[in-house]
Parts: structure tokens; C-alpha cells; sequence
């Protein structure tokens, strides 16, 4: 079997997996997969970037997800003007001071000799800095927090439409990365995965605390939508009439209209990458890339410069997965900071790389639809398994409870084995690089 | 200005907690460094193999209670933490069998056994849950001070009272006693020099005469008690919270990295470095200033430099300030 044919038919497993969802459960869930499934496909094209093509073990997904998701807020929730009146610009001082402490070390340590002068320099900025820093921007924080905390109790957004996060989310994700890889990129593997787990944590951390931003684990609820609501196409008689004609009833139309039309501007979006991301592994860019990947010290003695190039491809995976974030938060209307979990962020994110392939775009996006269907149907088909493993004992029985109960932790076990079994018997995933 | 009364509140929330800490941390790290060291990737599962560690222990420590056994005024969970470990002996020397010997043979990149060890992570999270629920388990039981609060201020006259938990005491000796016999492991017995040569270098054990499956086998069995204790210890001091042993993973790693991968001694400073700047940062000093300062000086705010939320950032600030400075930890780590 040839290798285009081998793929299609491997895409087109998916689509069947997809569709028997379809038919045995709801065409909702089938679509919700698919939605999903092209959100999970753009995040894992952004860790094949920096995996694939690169070599660069990044473990911080959730954090750049988590700011994608960030700036759907930002972007498009209506400002809060008490919030502002409150104390918006103090808290903007307030972060603008924490900023400049941080720079006028850097300045400090870059300008001045070393010495025991550049230390206490170094020392005393910081400690100063933080005191005003929090002296500034703790009243700032209180007085926006205290504004209607029931409802509000944030400066809210910039009200544009929320498309515009997309971009944007990217944009923040990859600049935030920018910061990051400028200190963490010079080391090693080990300790560069380690630093990604850290600060994906920490970016959590910020999301769930300053509530005046986001607030907080009170989530942001009731983000504006790209796609027309369910209530409206209801009430829209034109809608319900064509609905009649394909012999479907006003409420499920309306749902599965929702849903396709988030899927159709998901699918664009994944195609754009797509054909960036394929355009940039054709290119002599990607083809340094790969040296580097494979030879770092080769490619350093052909004068690549291996710390800037890594430093480049970290921010733009990194922007990809802020780009999915921002969908992904747009898809649920809301932002829940409680809900990141590293596991499900992160570490699946890349079981839908190594298992899809990594080194190879399709690859990457076969294993996020591939992955995320399993992610979810696991569960039914767990459940469905207990109830046949258990059919033979006695009703009532612990055992049986505590089984049934269980079921659902079934899916970090199966991720765990499919990852092992590709890692063992097909290691360069179900799409090979070429 | 009171001296007395500053260092016993200083004593009670500062000191005593960030030891008890420290020691888990350090036990831990410890675990890490030697898997490191001797298998040389980074075990991102060991979160993991703690929380089972732990599992295998509270299920015995209940069924225990249930027995009417008990350990008089000390923990049950003391008597059936052999168990645990032998329960964790099987599962790692079995998932070493099974799964990490295949890429041992293939001479596979470090990195890949990272990714290896994710699948198990997730494999052990997965069993850890469906055996025991990713709820709060509570199985501490006997004496629950060593000095409480109350009898303190009655037998000193001071204002502060000064609380030891049994946890906390019982931490702090289990793991000076655990640390104390792998250091005499390691450095007296036969297995356990095979086992420092195979780490410094592989190619010389090997020449020498060294069995690397029979170092490898060692070193798990050394893990498995290294994470069933640290695991135990840390649930009887908190809680036992599968997801919690997951986020640990960060503090220990920090923790290891400070010290210096491979290195024993660095993963146990590196532990109580990663504790101690966790507590201090995240402490409210208004107390201990209160008594400190001069009258009418005394801070009105809380004068806590961070919120608990942020306690991870403080191991990671910590992580980088020593890598930038130090690249290979506070005591010569090792880099494969």
C-alpha cells in the first residue's frame, strides 16, 4: 500500500470512528468530537513545531492554552467602567513598576561589572521594586475586586468581536514564551521540561488569584460568540421552516447549525496552520531545523545559531497552542482556570503527537482527532465493559459499585497504554516522518 | 521587643512545618537523583509511584484498623508501610520488565524515556484512581501531638504556643533514619559501590564485571522504598490526594535540580532549600514581626510576601536562580 493511500484511509478511520459516534450516541456528540478533535489537531501541530521539527521538550502546553483562553476574556467582554473609575489605572502603574524592577535588574546586571557593587545593585532594586510594586498595585486590586465581586468584580475586556482573540491569544501566548525561552532555553532537556512544567503552573496559578484580571476561579462566564445563538435561530421562522424541510425539529437543528458552524471556522483556521506548518518543514527553515534537531553540534559548526533558532521555534509553537486556547475557551463560551489540568492539557496533547507521529504535520493532526475521540469514548465503552465484567455478580455488591464507580478513570489508563504501545512497536508514530 | 515568644511562633510556623517538608522533599528528590544517576532520565511518574506507594499502604492500614491492629500511640499506617513498599517493589521492578528494559537494550535517547515514563505516569495515575477514587483519603490515626499548644504555654508561661505533631516528628525521624541507611547502603555495601560506579561510569562497571540488570533491579527496589516512605509521610502530614502527589513533582524536581541531578547529598539540600523558601515566602510574618519590632512599629498588614497560591512559583524562581548561576546545581550534578 502506498503512503498517500495508507494516510487517507487512515484519516478516513477517524471519520468513520466519528460518524459511528454519530449513529450510536447523538449527532451533537459526534460534532462536539470534531470540534474538538480540530481544536486538539491545532494544539498538536503546535507541539509537533516544537517537538517534531525542532527536538525542544516543552511541557508547559496548559500554560500557553491557558492564555489563549485569557485572551478571549481580554478581548471580548465588555469593560467594566466602575472597575476602571475603581482603580484600572493603578493597577496598570502597578503592573508597569513590577515591569520596570524586573527590567532595571536586567539592565543592572548586563551594564555593570561584576562585583560585590552589581550584587547589592541587583539586590536592592528588587527588593525595593517589590515593595512598591505591591504598595501600588494591592489597593489598585482590592478597590477593581470590590466592584460588584458577584458579577463583576474584574476591569473586563476591550468588547471587540472574539475572533479577534485568535490571533491575539496567540500573540500573547507566543510573547509570554518569548520571556520564558529568553531565560530557559540555554538548558538542557531535562531541566528546560521541568522549567516549562513550572511556569505552565504558574501561569494557572495567575489565572485562579488575580481575580481582578479574570476573576479568578469565579470564571469568566458568557463570552460573546462568533456563531449565531441556538435561541435566536429558534425563534428565526425562516430557520424553522428550512429545519422542517430536512425533517428535523427546531431545537436539534439549531444545536447541530451551532456546532457545524463552529466546526467550519475551526476547519479554516486548521487548514491555514496546516499549510503554514507544512510550508515551513518544506523550507530551507525547516530543513535547518531538522539538522539541528538531529545534530546540534553539526549544525552549530555550520554557524546556525541553535540557541536563537530554538528561541524562534518556541514562540511560534507556543502562539499555536495560545491560538487553540483562545478557540477552545470561545468553543466553551467560558473561562474555568479550576478546569487546566496538566494531564489533560499537556501530557494528552502530547500522547496525540507521539501517536500520530512526530516530525510530520498530518501526523500530528490524525493523532489529535484520533486521540481526542479515544479521550472521550473511552468512558462509554468503560462503562459498557463494567457493566458486562460485572453482569455475573450479585446486585448490590461492593465490588460491583466500586467497579462501575471506576469506570471512568479508565481513560488516563488507556492514554497511558496506547502511548506505551506506539512507543514499543511503532515508535515513530501512525504517520511516519519522511 | 519579645525574643522568646518570636522564636516559638517562629518554631511553630515557620521551622517545624518547613522541616517536615523538607524531609518528604527530600526524600523524594532523593528517588529522582538515583533514577537519574543510575538510569540516567528524568522518572516523570515518580508523583506517581508515590501516590501508589501510599494507595498500597492506606489499603492495608485499613484493613488493619478493621483487624483491630493498631501501633499503640504511633500511626498504623507505620506497620503496614512494608507492605506498601513491597507492593511498589513489584509494580516497579514488573513495569521495569515490562517496559523500560525494551529501550534500555535499544540504547534509546535519555528523552525518550521521558516520554516513556509519561505513559507510565499516566498508566500508574489511572490505577492509583480506579483502585482507591481521586477523592481526600484520611487514614492517620493514634496520637495526633507530640506537645500540643496548650500544654506548651502551660509548662513555658508564654504567650505563643508551640505545636509538634506526631506527623511531623515521625517524618523527620523516618527519613533521617532512611537517608542515614542509604547512605550506608550506597557507600559500604557491595551492591551499593556497584551501583555508584555503574552511575559515574557505565562503560568501566561494565569492563569491571559489573551486572547493570542486577544494579538496575537494585535501584528500583531502592525507589520503590524511597517513594512508598516519602509518599506515606507526606499523606500522613497533609492528606493523601492522588492529584497532589502528581503536583509534587514540581517541588521534587526542583528540588533534585538545585541539588544536582545524581547527586545524593544535593537532592537532600536541595530539598530543604526548595521547603524553607516555600514556607518563608508564603509565611505571614505579622507575628513574629509583631513581637520583633519596636512598640508602634509592628506592621499592620499581613506582611506575606506571596500568596500559598503561588507556592510553586517560589520552587521555580528558585530553579532558575540556580540554574542561571549554577547550571549544574549546588553540588556538581551530572548531564547525560
Amino acid at each position: 500500500m502506498s503512503e498517500p493511500v495508507k494516510n487517507t484511509l487512515l484519516f478516513l478511520v477517524v471519520a468513520v470512528l466519528i460518524a459511528i459516534a454519530g449513529f450510536m450516541q447523538s449527532w451533537n456528540t459526534a460534532l462536539l468530537i470534531l470540534n474538538m478533535g480540530l481544536v486538539s489537531a491545532i494544539m498538536a501541530i503546535g507541539v509537533n513545531l516544537q517537538w517534531g521539527f525542532a527536538g525542544l521538550f516543552n511541557v508547559g502546553v496548559m500554560g500557553f492554552v491557558a492564555l489563549g483562553g485569557l485572551a478571549a476574556v481580554l478581548v471580548s467582554m465588555p469593560p467594566d467602567p466602575d472597575a476602571w473609575q475603581a482603580g484600572g489605572v493603578r493597577v496598570l502603574l502597578g503592573l508597569a513598576l513590577g515591569a520596570a524592577t524586573i527590567i532595571g535588574a536586567v539592565l543592572v546586571y548586563s551594564r555593570v561589572k561584576k562585583g560585590p557593587l552589581r550584587a547589592v545593585g541587583i539586590i536592592a532594586i528588587l527588593v525595593g521594586g517589590f515593595f512598591i510594586f505591591r504598595g501600588v498595585l494591592d489597593p489598585g486590586v482590592d478597590a477593581v475586586e470590590s466592584v460588584n465581586p458577584a458579577l463583576s468584580g474584574y476591569l473586563g475586556g476591550l468588547g471587540l468581536p472574539v475572533i479577534l482573540s485568535w490571533p491575539i491569544g496567540g500573540l500573547l501566548a507566543g510573547g509570554v514564551a518569548w520571556l520564558i525561552g529568553k531565560t530557559a532555553l540555554g538548558l538542557r532537556s531535562d531541566y528546560l521540561a521541568i522549567a516549562t512544567l513550572g511556569i505552565a503552573e504558574i501561569i494557572i496559578a495567575v489565572l485562579k488569584n488575580e481575580d481582578w484580571l479574570s476573576r479568578g476561579v469565579k470564571n469568566v462566564v458568557g463570552i460573546p460568540r462568533p456563531v449565531p445563538y441556538e435561541i435566536d435561530l429558534q425563534n428565526d421562522p425562516d430557520f424553522v421552516s428550512s429545519a422542517a424541510n430536512w425533517g428535523l425539529d427546531p431545537v436539534e437543528a439549531s444545536t447541530l447549525y451551532v456546532k457545524l458552524a463552529y466546526a467550519g471556522l475551526f476547519l479554516v483556521v486548521l487548514l491555514v496552520i496546516l499549510w503554514m506548518a507544512q510550508m515551513a518543514l518544506k523550507s530551507p527553515w525547516g530543513r535547518m531545523m531538522r539538522a539541528i534537531r538531529d545534530n546540534e553540534v553539526a549544525a552549530e559548526a555550520m554557524g546556525k545559531d541553535v540557541t536563537r533558532r530554538h528561541l524562534q521555534i518556541f514562540v511560534l509553537g507556543s502562539a499555536v497552542c495560545g491560538l487553540a486556547g483562545a478557540m477552545l475557551t470561545t468553543l466553551d463560551g467560558q473561562l474555568t482556570p479550576g478546569t487546566y489540568q496538566p494531564l489533560r492539557f499537556t501530557f494528552l496533547v502530547w500522547v496525540m503527537v507521539i501517536v500520530g507521529g512526530s516530525g510530520n504535520n498530518f501526523g500530528a493532526v490524525l493523532g489529535g482527532f484520533l486521540i481526542w475521540f479515544l479521550w472521550v469514548e473511552v468512558e462509554p465503552i468503560g462503562v459498557y465493559l463494567m457493566q458486562t465484567i460485572t453482569s455475573g455478580m450479585a446486585e448490590g455488591s461492593a465490588l460491583k459499585s466500586h467497579l462501575m464507580g471506576s469506570a471512568a478513570h479508565m481513560r488516563l489508563f488507556t492514554m497511558g497504554l496506547v502511548l506505551l504501545l506506539v512507543l514499543r512497536f511503532s515508535p515513530r508514530g501512525l504517520i511516519p516522518e519522511k | 521587643m519579645d525574643f522568646l515568644n518570636a522564636f516559638v511562633a517562629l518554631s511553630n510556623y515557620v521551622l517545624i512545618p518547613g522541616i517536615a517538608y523538607g524531609s518528604q522533599l527530600a526524600l523524594g528528590a532523593l528517588g529522582v537523583t538515583l533514577i537519574y544517576g543510575i538510569l540516567r532520565f528524568s522518572n516523570f511518574a515518580h508523583g506517581d509511584t508515590m501516590a501508589f506507594g501510599a494507595m498500597v499502604t492506606i489499603l492495608v492500614t485499613w484493613w488493619m484498623q478493621a483487624q483491630g491492629i493498631s501501633f499503640g500511640v504511633l500511626p498504623t499506617a507505620l506497620l503496614a508501610l512494608p507492605f506498601g513498599i513491597l507492593g511498589t517493589m513489584v509494580l516497579l521492578v514488573v513495569t521495569d520488565r515490562v517496559v523500560y528494559r525494551f529501550y534500555r537494550q535499544q540504547k534509546a535517547k535519555p528523552v525518550i524515556l521521558v516520554i516513556v515514563s509519561l505513559g507510565v505516569m499516566f498508566i500508574m495515575n489511572g490505577i492509583v484512581r480506579f483502585i482507591i477514587g481521586p477523592d481526600d483519603q484520611n487514614f492517620a490515626d493514634g496520637e495526633r501531638f507530640i506537645i500540643s499548644a496548650r500544654d506548651f504555654k502551660a509548662w513555658s508561661g508564654l504567650d505563643e504556643g508551640l505545636a509538634l505533631r506526631t506527623s511531623q516528628g515521625i517524618t523527620v525521624i523516618t527519613a533521617v533514619v532512611v537517608v542515614v541507611a542509604l547512605f550506608w547502603f550506597l557507600n559500604k555495601t557491595r551492591t551499593g559501590k556497584s551501583m555508584r560506579a555503574y552511575s559515574d561510569n557505565e562503560d568501566l562497571a561494565l569492563l569491571s564485571g559489573i551486572n547493570p540488570e542486577r544494579v538496575v533491579t537494585y535501584t528500583w527496589l531502592i525507589i520503590a522504598a524511597l517513594t512508598t516512605v516519602a509518599g506515606v509521610l507526606y499523606g500522613l502530614d497533609k492528606s493523601f490526594k492522588p492529584f497532589t502527589y502528581f503536583q509534587l513533582l514540581l517541588p521534587i524536581f526542583a528540588a533534585a535540580i538545585v541539588g544536582g541531578l545524581g547527586s545524593p547529598v544535593g537532592a537532600i539540600a536541595g530539598g530543604f532549600v526548595i521547603a524553607f523558601s516555600e514556607v518563608t515566602i508564603t509565611y505571614a510574618w505579622k507575628k513574629v514581626l509583631g513581637y520583633l519590632m519596636p512598640e508602634g512599629l509592628e506592621p499592620d498588614g499581613l506582611v506575606q510576601l506571596l500568596s500559598t497560591d503561588y507556592k510553586f512559583a517560589v520552587s521555580f524562581v528558585i530553579l532558575l536562580i540556580v540554574l542561571l548561576f549554577k547550571p549544574t546545581g549546588l553540588f556538581k550534578g551530572k548531564s547525560v
